[in-house]
């Protein structure tokens, strides 16, 4: 008898079936990485992998226990490449990198994400560490997949300080300040999953996890969600796919 | 035959970062950090430097904490087993031990930034950061047009630290010196640098390290000062040497939650033990030894052969 998934773990699996076979991934650490080793592992094996610090994986690291960094020795050994952080950006910008993962403090409803300052960044409430690569991979991926808790303070109308830009405010804003990804295309949290709309670029919620609703996301958010007309449950992991998961994070550091 | 540079950390810290220098460390992200030179820094009560570095993990909130620090210029500061990282909030929130001015970068801005330095150029552009409020708040960027298609660009000015401190698997006295894997920003960084402190796990034979120049990280006239510090990237990880000691980050991110805490942390392990060793054997010889390797994976020699 399998435990039920987490909602982490229900995080993960979504996030992994973002990954398409062959896609080169810009992974990041905790959830995403967790995420590309359950893709390779299942529908993706071709995906690859690329760290800022200088790498590029095929398959994920071969542990025998968590990984806390991607600079860890085990996700070093096995590289197809271990190279500078400019030759890895290098790629990003030059639009090779099909999908890249990002986190923040905050998100708004068209995607931009702050992971800079809440209050006024001249004298901040709270400093919180920064961009690190996140504002360069959602400003030079060709998709970016947010990835975060859900919260409604966390959920805002409009993120107090925009370091990783979304959409902006809406359409056309990412040719006219001359972005060139493709911006948000998948928000993943906690309750749910949200789309991120072709036409109005707000995010819209597509499925909302087990246990969770239309209302609870609601409760959660804080701009009045589009809810798309076929809206259902997140599809739940398989005893397989969640084994793989649980392989990956055996002490469940990231995801319990 | 040049001279000897092997000097003591002491000595090196003391000589090549003067108090206002600015300081480039944490060069290959989350591995390879100078914690020995940063700890150093520290003891010898160095003061308003500008520290520069990509996301340096918990470094740079210690150096901060310890007055250290009049000036960042980096991507991410904090602690990534835990995220933030008190004493910077301390700093930017409170002003606490004294106010800190930040200059927000990206990791792609800050390499650029030190690409740029390293080349000799003022600058290079790119698309990263167009419409991020970094580009805003931090005012040493410039917008601009590409002259070509008229497209939006981000000007990144060129750094050129003060002094690079590296952490390196092994170097000679002279300043060559071999690093492998992921280097970050590392080259550039050094190459940028109007002088580098290298701190080498090993120092090797001059014929033996020149025996694969490829590897040498940097021409040795840009090193101003080699160390001999064993374990001196610790508890950050040494590709081949060992791995990351997560506990540290765990244990220090519980007790500087409070500036006092913080304190009575930087007298046990920092001003306590007066030297690296003295630190190390606090940790004692069973902990370390649980970091090493627990396979080799030696790469093929190559051939050189004239």
């Amino acid at each position: 008898m399998t435990l039920g998934p987490t909602a982490r773990e229900l995080m993960v699996a979504a996030a992994a079936r973002e990954i398409r076979d062959g896609e080169r991934v810009f992974v990041g650490m905790r959830l995403p990485i967790l995420a590309f080793a359950l893709a390779q592992r299942t529908h993706a094996p071709a995906a690859l992998g690329l760290f800022e610090n200088g790498l590029v994986r095929a398959a994920p690291a071969d542990l025998d226990g968590t990984l806390y960094t991607m600079s860890d020795p085990p996700n070093v050994a096995g590289a197809l490449w271990s190279t500078t952080t400019a030759n890895i950006m290098g790629l990003l910008e030059q639009g090779g990198v099909d999908l890249g993962f990002i986190g923040g403090a905050e998100v708004d409803r068209y995607g931009n994400l702050n992971t800079s300052y809440v209050g006024d960044p001249r004298q901040p409430r709270v400093k919180l560490p920064g961009s690190g690569g996140g504002a360069d991979i959602a400003c030079l991926s060709r998709r970016v997949v947010i990835i975060m808790p859900q919260a409604r303070h966390r959920f805002v109308e409009q993120v107090g300080y925009r370091t990783s830009p979304g959409h902006g405010d809406g359409p056309g804003w990412r040719e006219r300040v001359g972005l060139p990804g493709g911006g948000p295309a998948t928000l993943i949290t906690t309750l749910g999953v949200f789309r991120f709309d072709e036409q109005s670029k707000e995010a819209v919620l597509a499925s909302y996890h087990p246990g969770q609703s239309v209302d609870t996301l609601r409760a959660a958010t804080g701009w009045s969600v589009r809810v798309a007309p076929d809206v259902r449950e997140t599809p739940v992991p398989t005893d397989a796919e969640l084994a793989l998961v649980r392989a990956c994070d055996p002490q469940g550091v990231w995801t319990r | 035959m040049s001279a000897s540079k092997l000097v003591s950390l002491r000595d090196a810290i003391a000589r090549v970062v003067p108090d206002g220098a600015s300081v480039c460390m944490g060069t290959a992200l989350e591995a390879a950090i100078p914690f020995a030179a940063g700890h150093e820094i520290i003891r010898q009560g160095k003061r308003d430097l500008t520290l520069i570095g990509p996301i340096s993990d918990m470094l740079f909130d210690q150096l901060i904490g310890a007055g250290a620090a009049g000036r960042v210029i980096a991507a991410w500061v904090g602690n990534v087993s835990a995220g933030l990282g008190h004493n910077y909030r301390r700093a930017t929130e409170q002003g606490e031990p004294h106010p800190l001015a930040v200059a927000d970068h990206s990791n792609l801005t800050l390499s650029l930034a030190l690409l740029a330095g390293s080349l000799g150029v003022p600058y290079i552009p790119t698309r990263s950061l167009l419409g991020s409020d970094i580009a805003a708040t931090n005012h040493d960027f410039r917008a601009a047009r590409d002259p070509w298609s008229g497209a939006p660009l981000l000007l990144v000015p060129a750094l050129r630290p003060d002094v690079t401190i590296v952490h390196v698997q092994r170097a000679d006295a002279l300043g060559h010196c071999h690093a492998w894997g992921p280097l970050g920003v590392t080259r550039e960084a050094a190459l940028a640098a109007q002088r580098v402190l290298v701190v080498a796990e090993e120092i090797w034979p001059t014929g033996r390290i020149l025996a694969d120049p490829n590897l040498v990280l940097l021409p040795a006239f840009k090193v101003a000062a080699v160390v001999h510090e064993p374990w001196g990237a610790f508890p950050s990880p040494l590709q081949g040497y060992y791995g990351r000691d997560h506990a540290s980050f765990a244990q220090y991110h519980a007790e500087s939650g409070t500036f006092e805490g913080f304190r009575a942390w930087l007298d046990r392990w920092v001003l306590g033990p007066g030297d690296w060793p003295g630190f190390l054997g606090l940790l004692g010889p069973e902990r370390l030894a649980g970091l090493r390797p627990r396979r080799r994976l030696p790469s093929e020699p190559l051939d050189y052969g004239v």
